[in-house]
């Protein structure tokens, strides 16, 4: 990708959820699902969001959108302050950011045919008259590769690669510019994920999009990404550029995930790093990095302090002590 | 995932098509129909409230005696040819009056089902999509409206507003909303967190838009169910507030109101309670069968 253009910048953001409890329902604490993170994707690339469950990167992908109301932290989308916007203008500006969720199975309306969900965000925002909306769910539908006949057919009518590609013909519909996919493939079987993944590297291709691509499966992101960051417990701990990262992870959260996956010639010599414990509680983070309960190099430094998230090189981010000496 | 650490090698885009190009979208429809005729109670049920329906549209304009024609010579005569049913204290005749009770019990459930149908809905609509202090005001209503036994609110709303089975069918419409309303609210509580709905948000739909083409048209199975029943329920207790001289005025010939007139002769011509008795009891029976039947077929969760 030679464009440097920024397209969205996102800095510091935080999502608390308040707990409730006692009598009154007063707040007695916060999930901190999303803990200062900052990232900035360009024009025309896709950047990978990768993390276990849990750790805020679904979060992070709504928060873009504000499906979820960030608690601090900006977001800018094309030099536009998002964060900011009235509910009506966000309406609005949802015609350039668009979502593709996780199931293709509970995101499509049961009652709906995939004709009217991929023309709805068409009426939405007023684009067309009625037949050249139609014309254009036509034209969607074979985008992705099914037929004009299936627009009058319901969701329990298709399979779910068939739905996810519904699913990604409703977000192409509006033509945004930023497609935030919430782990499109994860639902899907393996031999349809490599389908799904490729059809939406031709349109990125095709429409000039750029991708924010949430998975939790290594091999999945290291394919479609040309950025990657890794996710923990909330914060984001690495996010270089993909082969700098898969060849040369600097964190211990990276090196420890890196080595779980999976290689195919049995004779391969490699060294696993297995993590002792589970992931903290983010209702009740540790102190310092929140990795550092489960870290093979823990210091001293890392129980109190919180590493900072600095570029070594290359663009190459990340936030962990051992690298600060 | 079994996978290397680059994706297999990409099969061709396009997805397999396959060829089936029938539309299946009266499929569903088939389905729920043989359902239905599966389900006995169902079946019998709708038969009832079939039967009681035709009886309710023509039978007052087969009849050979108007509900309220008075044939002085035979008071409290007993069921025979002429009068199938006998007649009453005043020599009605108590077939006729019967068959016209149909109407006016069917019209009173149907009204005022489908007004706190359509008020409990929307109020159960907006407390669960909207939530917060809008939500813990119209719970807190239905909290109350739910305290007070049915049929005692009913009577203290009568009793305001006068009685007259116009307003009978205002009270029964008014103590069955939290049902509705509750059981809406819980459906939108459900439906909202499906993705689906995020993902019209996040198209960038209003929020009434989704409300009405996406959540609703999701939640409306149960509360066809709960409806059904409620007629029954209704029916009762409008001939309960006919028979404490609250609902239906003289002389109209409505069922509960008929009890009260002749429950002193009731040992010496039980026909004129029978009759009236039996017919709330099937129309109750018809709704609460169809009821449970339609439970069953739409919404298989709700069995127990």
């Amino acid at each position: 990708m030679t464009a440097v253009e920024t397209l969205l910048e996102v800095k510091h953001l935080k999502k608390y959820y308040p707990i409730h409890g006692g009598v009154f329902g007063r707040k007695i604490g916060e999930v901190k699902a999303v803990d200062d993170v900052s990232f900035t994707v360009r024009k025309g690339e896709t950047l990978g969001i990768v993390g276990e469950s849990g750790c805020g990167k679904s979060t992070t992908g709504r928060s873009i959108l504000r499906l979820e109301e960030p608690t601090a932290g900006s977001i800018r989308f094309a030099d536009e302050e998002l964060t900011n916007l009235s509910g009506e203008n966000m309406r609005r500006m949802r015609r350039e950011i668009q979502m593709v969720f996780q199931d293709p199975f509970a995101s499509l309306n049961p009652r709906r045919t995939a004709g009217a969900a991929i023309i709805e965000p068409l009426e939405v925002h007023g684009l067309g008259n009625r037949q050249e909306r139609r014309d254009k769910m036509k034209e969607l539908l074979s985008v992705v590769g099914l037929d004009s006949y299936h627009g009058e057919r319901y969701p329990h009518q298709f399979s779910g690669g068939q739905r996810q590609r519904i699913g990604i013909a409703r977000a192409l519909a509006v033509q945004p510019k930023l497609i935030v996919a919430d782990e499109p493939v994860s639902a899907l079987d393996v031999s349809i994920q490599s389908q799904v993944l490729n059809l939406m590297e031709d349109l990125q291709d095709q429409f000039n999009l750029t991708y924010v691509f949430i998975a939790h499966d290594l091999s999945v992101v290291r394919h479609i990404s040309d950025r990657v960051g890794v996710m923990y417990l909330g914060g984001m701990v690495e996010l270089a550029d993909r082969d700098e990262l898969y060849d040369h992870p600097l964190h211990p959260y990276t090196q420890a995930l890196l080595s779980a996956v999976p290689v195919p010639d049995p004779t391969a010599n490699r060294e696993r790093i297995i993590l002792s414990g589970d992931v903290p509680s983010p209702a009740d983070p540790p102190q310092g990095c929140t990795f550092h309960t489960r870290c093979p190099h823990v210091m001293d430094v890392c129980r109190e302090v919180r590493p900072s998230f600095n570029n070594y090189g290359g663009n190459h981010f990340a936030a962990c002590h051992l690298l600060e000496k | 995932m079994s996978a290397n650490t680059t994706m297999p090698t990409p099969t061709p885009s396009p997805v397999p098509k396959k060829n089936e190009p029938k539309i299946e979208g009266t499929s569903r429809l088939h389905e729920g129909w043989r359902s239905f005729l599966k389900s006995k109670s169902a079946v019998i049920g709708a038969g009832i409230v079939l039967v009681i329906l035709l009886i309710a549209i023509i039978g007052p304009m087969l009849l050979t005696f108007g509900y309220n024609e008075v044939d002085a010579n035979s008071r409290l005569a007993a069921p025979s040819a002429e009068h199938w049913f006998g007649t009453d204290d005043l020599g009605r005749d108590v077939f006729a009056r019967v068959i016209n009770g149909a109407r006016i019990s069917l019209w009173v459930g149907f009204f005022a089902v489908s007004g706190s149908i359509v008020v409990g809905s929307l109020l159960g609509l907006l407390a669960g999509y909207y939530g917060r202090w809008l939500d813990v005001l119209i719970s807190r209503i239905f909290d109350i409206l739910l305290a007070f036994p049915g049929i005692l609110l009913a009577i203290a709303i009568v009793a305001m507003l006068g009685p007259s089975l116009k307003n009978a069918m205002y009270a029964i419409a008014i103590i069955n909303v939290p049902t509705f309303g509750r059981l809406m609210r819980s459906r939108v509580l459900a439906v909202k967190q499906e993705d689906f709905v995020l993902a019209a948000k996040a198209i960038g739909m209003k929020d009434r838009r989704i409300l009405f083409t996406h959540i609703l048209p999701n939640s409306w199975t149960p509360i066809m169910v709960q409806g059904t029943l409620n007629f029954a329920i209704a029916v009762i207790e409008a001939a309960g507030l006919g028979f404490l001289g609250l609902g239906a005025q003289p002389p109209e010939p409505e069922w509960g109101k008929m009890l009260s007139d002749c429950r002193q002769y009731i040992q010496s011509a039980p026909w004129t309670m029978i009759f009236p008795g039996l017919a709330i009891m099937f129309t109750v029976l018809g709704f609460n069968l169809l009821g449970d039947g339609l439970r069953d077929i739409l919404d298989p969760r709700m069995k127990q």
